[in-house]
């Protein structure tokens, strides 16, 4: 990078985030722990049915939705949009200015996603998958997400390092898109309802756009950023990072209307062409990650942030893969209406961007903040809670959900035998989510820990403040001192 | 590449060529949406669902029965079966002709071609138009789920996971209100080994006074609650029971022709 400018103390950038990340990290690492605590009620549901049944706001279709509101609006996009401010100040070599508006609309975007969660578990969820969250809840949560984008993209404007780094492009870009898709979803399915199958479509297509491209540019652009930066290896290279860039908004944003639904033959079958198209920018990326951890995967293994980065990547190529086999018409005859659909989003929400985002967390938080994590060894227990977490969560899903399939396109079999036959592999998943659970209570731990020890030194300044015009040397003492000699 | 200009260019073209096909192109197709004729018929479908249905529907929305429930019925192809509507003069020579000959599951081409034959040998025979595939075989509809099925549900609700039965049809499968009820209140009462969660808080049990309700639930012997009470369920269990029973996927379409089998008189 050319040195036009003297480069800045990275402190200090680092510093300017502080308060606004800790306020978005610190809700999201609750909502995380709230949103699993849910998962495992709704899961617990499949080894008795009868469980919590006599409470409306436990009952299963309501729990599940919130439990995945709280994961994908509680945390991911909130991380996201902190991991996002924090890179881009970085790579600008700017500090933020007015960190007041990001402190305000991470606080916002937090009350927006607990109304949207009260209103599931009430029963005003909209009804619509990944969107569950009604007006009194997304109005809030769009503007708070314009207010933080905007400041991100001013950081990003008033760059002193002119050179875009290809990390940029997909923070960028998914900065960009949130709002488009978010407000043309809550328009035209909450605000003002299209009729029909439209209202389906408009639902398919924001929740890809969402779950599988949004994710994927913060969480790639992300990787791209802390790989080379943890392992000490430049990104190989800028141009097949740009190239996958391109192909994947190209191809992925068209994917997510499922085959043989009940919609004009040509959405499914171009959704079906882009999958398969996407294959490309998949294999591009893990071109890229392989290249650039290659040769130093054992030297960064003992780095917690990598591991959980180097982890993502690997969950993120292989829930493409699963994404692509679930299009292709000739598989999603057996993956149709299963439990492959949940592992695969599963993966690509936690396996991936929320491993991810921890990783990046964990970081750069106590940079900006200045202070180590309460609980450093906790970071390496963290990592193997959710790794395997992930794969008993998913695994189990994906094997049972193909089985199902095959029970289902197969008449003969009653259909209660194709639940019976998936019941194991449903509690066996629940042994996942509470390894997640834990791993996630970790996370939590160390997040409100390091608040809290934040807020502990802030308050000890606040003594010192109080206390030091006694001491000769402090500034009110001098101010008094200059009064005296000009009188 | 030095500054943001392309990023947002490229993000503009390929980002919103896909909001102009999947959101725009849908609604300026679908978005305009009219009831269609049933096929042979001068009908109007869809005619739009009761009073309680629809409120039915904002029940089962709040309640995430889509979860674990679709509505769309896959198929997988059709089929066509040859019926002898009438043996003419000849009857023995055609009941010779048609003995030897496969007349269910043909294509077109060849149900076409045994017509023909039917008809030289002095017979009369018309084609039945059978929709095929694992669903339909499990009769959970007569027919795949289409467009036209769901034009004025809102929101509509589709589903994506099969932990229960499709329900697209749930209500010329099980027309009987009380059935519905007593499945939303106990579903392992009616469905051994069921893994629906019971909504047993759409329902009231109350000591029976003077006179039983007369919504009041009938139970199957040794099942229901105890002597001297009784369930009666809330305004939300009955219209989402209508609800239920309002789902049909079978009306023959243009889209998605079948022939009725109550006009078959199988020789």
């Amino acid at each position: 990078m050319n040195n036009m400018f003297a480069k800045r103390d990275s402190s200090e950038i680092d510093r300017s985030c502080c308060i606004p990340l800790l306020a978005l990290f610190g809700g999201a690492a609750l909502w995380l722990v709230f949103g699993s605590v849910l998962g495992l009620i709704a899961s617990i549901k499949f080894h008795a049915p009868g469980f919590l049944a006599n409470c409306a706001w436990l009952t299963y279709g309501r729990l599940q939705p919130a439990a995945d509101d709280a994961l994908l609006y509680g945390f991911c996009l909130p991380a996201g949009l902190g991991v996002a401010l924090w890179v881009l100040a970085r790579l600008s070599q700017t500090p933020l200015r007015g960190a007041i508006v990001p402190i305000v609309a991470a606080n916002l975007w937090h009350l927006g996603v607990l109304v949207g969660l009260v209103a599931i578990l009430i029963g005003d969820g909209t009804g619509f998958a990944w969107l569950e969250f009604p007006r009194g809840s997304s109005v809030p949560i769009f503007f708070a997400y314009l207010l933080l984008a905007l400041w991100a993209m001013m950081v990003f404007a008033r760059r002193h390092e002119r050179t875009l780094y290809p990390s940029q492009w997909f923070l960028v870009a998914a900065l960009f898109w949130f709002p488009w898709i978010y407000s043309t979803a809550n328009l035209f399915l909450v605000a003002w309802p299209v009729r029909g199958v439209a209202q389906a479509v408009i639902g398919w297509w924001f929740a890809n756009n969402l779950l599988l491209v949004w994710t994927a540019l913060v969480g790639l652009g992300t990787a791209f950023y802390f790989l080379p930066k943890l392992t000490g290896c430049p990104l190989q290279s800028h141009y097949l990072a740009l190239f996958a860039f391109w192909t994947f908004i190209l191809f992925a944003t068209w994917c997510g209307i499922p085959p043989g639904a009940p919609v004009p033959v040509w959405l499914p079958t171009l959704s079906a062409v882009a999958a398969a198209w996407l294959l490309v920018p998949l294999l591009v990326i893990a071109i890229v990650g392989l290249r650039t951890v290659w040769g130093s995967v054992k030297s960064s293994w003992d780095n917690g942030p990598f591991c959980f980065i180097g982890f993502g990547l690997d969950c993120f190529c292989l829930s493409g893969l699963m994404l692509v086999a679930m299009a292709c018409p000739q598989i999603s005859r057996w993956t149709d209406f299963t439990w492959f659909g949940p592992a695969e989003t599963q993966l690509r929400l936690y396996g991936f961007f929320a491993m991810t985002m921890f990783g990046a967390v964990y970081y750069l938080l106590p940079r900006a903040v200045g202070m180590e994590f309460p609980f450093p060894k906790l970071v390496r227990a963290h990592f193997w809670l959710s790794l395997v977490g992930v794969a008993l969560l998913v695994v189990p899903l994906a094997i049972g959900g193909v089985l199902q399939g095959l029970k289902l396109q197969n008449p003969d079999i009653a259909f209660a035998d194709t639940t019976k036959a998936m019941l194991p592999f449903l509690r066996v998943s629940t042994l996942g989510l509470t390894a997640m659970l834990l791993g996630n209570l970790l996370f939590f731990v160390n997040i409100i820990g390091l608040t809290l020890r934040w807020k502990l030194a802030l308050l000890k300044q606040f003594i010192a403040f109080v206390k030091s015009p006694l001491e000769p040397g402090s500034a009110c003492a001098s101010l008094r001192r200059d009064k005296e000699v000009r009188a | 590449m030095k500054n943001g200009f392309p990023v947002f260019l490229a993000s503009l073209l390929a980002l919103g060529g896909s909001w102009c096909g999947f959101v725009l192109a849908p609604i300026v197709q679908l978005g305009g949406g009219q009831q269609t004729t049933i096929l042979n018929s001068s009908d109007l479908y869809p005619l739009g669902r009761p009073g309680m249905a629809n409120q039915g529907l904002q029940v089962y929305r709040a309640n995430g029965c889509a979860a674990c429930h679709t509505e769309q019925v896959q198929q997988s192809g059709v089929a066509c079966d040859v019926v002898l509507t009438s043996a003419g003069k000849d009857p023995a020579g055609v009941t010779n002709l048609i003995s030897s000959l496969n007349l269910n599951g043909l294509d077109k081409a060849a149900a076409d071609g045994l017509v023909d034959k039917i008809t030289a040998a002095g017979g009369k025979a018309e084609i039945h138009i059978i929709a095929t595939g694992p669903d339909i075989t499990r009769s959970w509809g007569r027919r795949h789920s289409v467009a036209e099925d769901f034009l004025y549900d809102d929101p509509v609700q589709l589903g994506s996971l099969r932990i229960g039965p499709d329900l697209a049809d749930a209500g010329t499968r099980q027309p009987d209100a009380n059935w519905q009820l007593v499945h939303l209140y106990a579903p392992q009462n009616v469905v051994k080994d069921s893994a629906m969660p019971p909504f047993r808080y759409l329902f009231r049990v109350r000591k029976i006074n003077a006179a039983p309700s007369p919504d009041a639930l009938v139970f199957s012997k040794g099942s229901g609650p105890p002597t001297g009470y009784e369930v009666v369920p809330t305004a939300r269990a009955q219209e989402l029971a209508a609800y239920l029973l309002s789902l049909h996927a079978d009306v023959s379409l243009h889209d998605a022709p079948f022939t009725r089998p109550a006009a078959v008189s199988k020789p």
